[in-house]
């Protein structure tokens, strides 16, 4: 069983009447899972990418997974040398990148170790034959070669002498020695297209752009990419192609977009809603340095990075420049995120606005720097000395990081309180459509500056708007309103040292006040529940998608369940409360071992059922349907 | 607008302990800061955590009172995201030396425009009395009873090492001197270091007493002069020449003029300025004062907007719509 289910389809892949188009069988399928694996240096990602976007602009709906060893280059051939990009296609509205592949495409025999009992029965397996010699089948751990030994028994196998028909293909390119192997991803890749029925023009534009510096990696690129296709056409071992139709996607304008990108997007467009310049300070991290890359080519939107020497230096620049009224930003993993909770701290006592960027990872500590994990939850919620509550919102998915982060920026700005946004390591390497928002119908933000003094002729900077409770935000070079703040407790409404007992009371009352009441500045969490259920499942962060589909697989079985997703995690949205009250029983499933889950007991009382996975590979729908199931007494 | 010493004082009650040299500093700041043609409204001061970081509440500008150590990171971030401001840094030994170490140095060589004053008193105050990352080798305190262990910083050197752009070393008794070197590393666009002595009267007292002493400072205060032979001594019958490779201290009349170093502030290589602070580790015998360095190297704030000004000179103003469609799209109907 696929793990994603159409939700007016049958459990089983939809197999279309096979189409005879000349000698070819065409197969019509809703969806396919397809996955390239090969050695780290052997293109897979891109190859990946490219694959993703001809299936993009075809129409397709899509969902992916790159998966990279957490080493650069770890010895060629190797187990953890091992990089993957799974894509799932499909013609309908897709939530997740698919679980078991139905197509398997392996450079080599670790590859194939690693890959292959994901693989669905009866799965085309696409393998690069000439890599799999005794050297690279022992250093993948196979004993005998499971090309001729039965092992692929069950598959539909297609050996591909890549290495002999990339060297002939590229031939004249110009380019020689090891380089002219390099071309074979695309050699795969060209094969890959014509076996789902796609054109190579899109692929082949992107190439003439990319290495247009490069004449003879670009010749070389083309040919094998042409090669690889017309290897399809010509070849009789392959009678078979799969046609998977444009998915019937809302009306709009879509482009495809990972999480990093839509983030760094998403803070670009709080800049430009606040008319505030766009600071971003950050540490190289995995997963999250890709939002430092992006922002750092913005200069003309008036973005600033900065580059800092470390973590917690990264978040004190960021502050320094929230001072001076610009939206502040800094971008981190968890490691990241326990050095700037003191930062964090005085942001939040000094209530200036900031956003605090936490692209989780597997933990603790290094723990699993390139797989998802959402176990910073309670550091994001609690993690700080002090009783020093801030909002947090996470990010959904690739295209919901880029609201999520101009939410981020408008509870920040309007409040002046920093903000966490989380998003996680799944969420900012994978992409999927995004239906373009309409700019122009995106609200303004408000951001309290100070105009003048405020209270006669001098200026209190602790003085309050009443109904948010912020303060106002003054800024250096503004005369008149010079003023000092920090980390001491301050004097309400002077901002002056104070170490009065009653004073600390009083403001350490009003800074959780002022969080709490963003509970009814935020939206309300929507249910999806057409049956009536008993059950409702609560997801946060990227398992969403995965939860959703999950939810729509279990309701194919005739199985009454309601689902609901939460970005504001910190306060919870204000009908939290009857919603969770409406329910016979609450399941949670999270990448963790149970945090939103003891959040919520802990703030409603109210029991909760926990699905935990930490194995740094995202929720299949397939896990969310069977717990489900479990649960109706299935 | 002019101001006076007054402009620049708040309705804060200063609380340092009587006779803490922090006073003489303050003052010399705000009478400093009065002379200068620059609104009070575009300086910021910002401190970490100490005695010596309590300063911006005593002065009436812009000010951040922050987080122990990490006032020349918030500090780079006051001072890049809006580089027409005079920003400052105060703090301590155990403030910039040690938890805050590594802050300091990176924000001298990346050359922001800051001016910071390191208030050495060789000692931690505020937490009564640990020994701190300039404290004498052997010194014993609270924490060190048989002895600190440690060796300390020479932070002059620690700051040409850096790739400090301006580094000077002045005394808290001498408000003079004090208010010159402020002149100086003022003037000097990007990071400027001065190292203060100063004098903790309470946990570390005439620590500086080789500096300050009457008969003392006539013998032992090497003034570094730039363009000036480096002579020193109460009679003036000490000078400082070359000798294999390390600037030595030698009697005035035992040497050829010629050989008497000439101090040259300017001088790109660092050698000199480093050679200079290697003549002594702590104020126990003779010790330069005066400005060691002071160079000119592109400033990170000015870089830093000239590239988004020259960004947007040749691609525009950003536009987002055009951002969120440069990936390539297509159009469902």
């Amino acid at each position: 069983m696929d793990n994603e289910n159409h939700t007016t389809g049958s459990a089983e892949p939809h197999l279309g009447a096979p189409e005879d188009a000349g000698g070819v069988r065409v197969d019509t399928q809703d969806r396919m899972v397809i996955r390239f694996a090969g050695d780290s240096g052997d293109g897979m990602q891109l190859a990946g990418n490219r694959f993703t976007d001809a299936a993009a602009i075809f129409g397709n709906d899509l969902a992916t997974l790159p998966t990279f060893p957490a080493e650069i280059r770890a010895p060629a051939g190797t187990l953890p040398g091992v990089s993957s990009f799974q894509i799932q296609i499909a013609d309908w509205d897709i939530l997740t990148p698919g679980g078991e592949p139905g197509v398997l495409v392996a450079m080599n025999p670790a590859a194939l170790m690693v890959h292959l009992e994901d693989v669905r029965e009866g799965g085309i397996l696409l393998i690069n034959e000439e890599a799999f010699d005794e050297r690279n089948l022992y250093k993948a751990g196979f004993e005998s070669n499971p090309l001729d030994d039965g092992t692929l028994a069950g598959f539909d196998v297609h050996l591909v002498p890549m290495e002999t028909l990339t060297k002939a293909a590229v031939k004249g390119s110009g380019v020689s020695g090891r380089a002219v192997l390099r071309s074979k991803n695309f050699l795969a890749l060209g094969l890959l297209l014509w076996m789902f029925g796609r054109e190579t023009e899109v692929t082949a534009r992107w190439v003439e752009k990319k290495f247009a510096k490069m004449e003879a990696v670009k010749n070389a690129n083309l040919a094998a990419l042409k090669a690889g296709y017309n290897y399809g056409i010509t070849t009789e071992s392959f009678s078979r192609q799969i046609e998977v139709r444009p998915a019937s996607l809302p009306p709009g304008t879509y482009t495809n977009v990972n999480g990093n990108t839509a983030l760094a997007w998403g803070l670009i467009a709080g800049s430009q809603l606040s008319g505030l310049p766009l600071f971003y300070a950050s540490y190289p991290i995995t997963p999250a340095s890709d939002i430092l890359h992006e922002l750092a080519r913005r200069q003309n939107f008036g973005v600033k990075t900065f580059q800092a020497e470390d973590e917690i230096a990264a978040a004190g620049v960021a502050l320094g420049a929230a001072f001076t009224g610009a939206l502040a930003v800094t971008g981190t993993s968890g490691p990241g995120l326990s050095l700037k909770g003191e930062t964090i701290s005085l942001a939040m006592t000094t209530e200036l606005p900031m956003i605090i960027v936490d692209v989780q990872r597997g933990g603790p500590s290094t723990g699993l720097p390139t797989k998802p994990e959402q176990s910073d939850l309670f550091l994001a919620v609690w993690g700080r000395h002090g009783e020093s509550p801030l909002p947090v919102v996470a990010a959904s998915s690739p295209s919901d990081a880029f609201e999520s982060a101009v939410e981020a920026c408008r509870i920040a700005l309007k409040y002046m309180t920093p903000v966490i946004l989380l998003s996680d390591g799944y969420i900012a390497t994978a992409a999927e459509p995004w239906r373009l928002p309409d700019l122009a119908g995106l609200p303004r933000f408000e951001v309290p500056f100070a105009a003048g003094p405020n209270a006669g002729d001098r200026f209190l900077p602790y003085l309050r708007n009443m109904e948010t409770m912020a303060r106002q935000w003054a800024v250096p070079g503004m005369p008149g309103l010079e003023h000092r703040i920090g980390g001491i407790e301050k004097e309400e409404t002077t901002g002056n040292i104070s170490y009065d007992p009653e004073n600390h009371q009083l403001m350490t009352d009003i800074r959780a006040w002022k969080v709490a009441n963003i509970a009814n500045d935020i939206p309300e969490i929507e249910v999806d529940d057409p049956d009536g259920a008993d059950l409702l499942v609560l997801s946060w962060g990227s398992t969403s998608s995965a939860i959703r589909a999950g939810v729509g697989n279990a309701r194919n079985e005739g199985i009454e369940v309601a689902h609901a997703r939460i970005r504001y995690l910190s306060p919870f949205p204000a009908n939290m409360p009857t919603v969770l009250s409406s329910y016979k029983q609450v399941l949670i499933p999270e990448m963790n071992n149970g945090q939103l889950s003891r959040l919520v007991k802990a703030e409603f009382v109210t029991p909760v059922i926990s699905l935990n996975k930490v194995t740094g590979v995202p929720f299949t729908a397939q896990e969310i349907a069977a717990k489900i199931m479990e649960l109706a007494g299935r | 607008m002019s101001y006076t010493r007054v402009d620049f004082q708040t309705d804060q009650e200063v609380r340092w302990c009587p006779g803490c040299g922090d006073y003489t500093i303050l003052a010399a700041v705000q009478n400093f800061m009065a002379g200068l043609d620059i609104e009070r409204e575009n300086v910021v001061f910002v401190s970490g955590i100490g005695c010596a970081a309590r300063f911006p509440y005593y002065m009436n500008t812009y000010g951040m009172h922050s987080i122990h150590g990490r006032a020349p990171a918030i500090a780079t971030g006051v001072a890049i995201a809006n580089p027409r401001l005079s920003v400052w840094v105060v703090g301590g030994d155990g403030d910039l030396l040690s938890i805050g170490g590594n802050h300091l140095i990176h924000a001298l060589r990346r050359n922001v425009d800051l001016t910071i004053l390191l208030f050495n008193n060789q000692i931690y105050g505020l937490t009564k009395g640990q020994y701190s990352p300039t404290s004498e080798p052997g010194k014993a305190t609270k924490s060190s009873p048989a002895g600190s262990l440690d060796y300390p910083f020479n932070p002059v050197s620690l700051a040409i090492g850096a790739e400090a752009t301006f580094v000077a070393r002045t005394l808290d008794m001498d408000r003079n001197h004090t208010t010159s070197m402020l002149k100086a590393a003022h003037q000097h666009r990007g990071s400027s270091l001065i190292e203060i002595y100063q004098n903790c009267n309470v946990f570390n007292d005439k620590a500086f007493i080789a500096l300050t002493g009457k008969q003392e400072r006539r013998e032992n205060r090497i003034n570094l002069v730039h363009g000036e032979p480096i002579v020193f001594g109460a009679d003036r019958e000490k000078a400082v020449v070359w000798e294999e490779g390390r600037a030595v201290i030698v009697n005035r009349a035992s040497v050829d003029p010629s050989r008497i170093i000439v101090h040259n502030a300017h001088a790109e290589d660092a050698s000199q300025a480093f050679a200079l602070s290697r003549l002594a580790h702590g104020p126990y015998g003779p010790t330069p004062l005066g400005i060691f360095r002071d160079v000119y190297r592109p400033v990170y704030d000015d870089a830093l907007e000239d590239q988004v000004t020259r960004s947007k000179a040749a691609r525009g103003n950003g536009d987002l719509g055009k951002l969120l469609t440069s990936l390539g799209t297509w159009t469902v109907e």
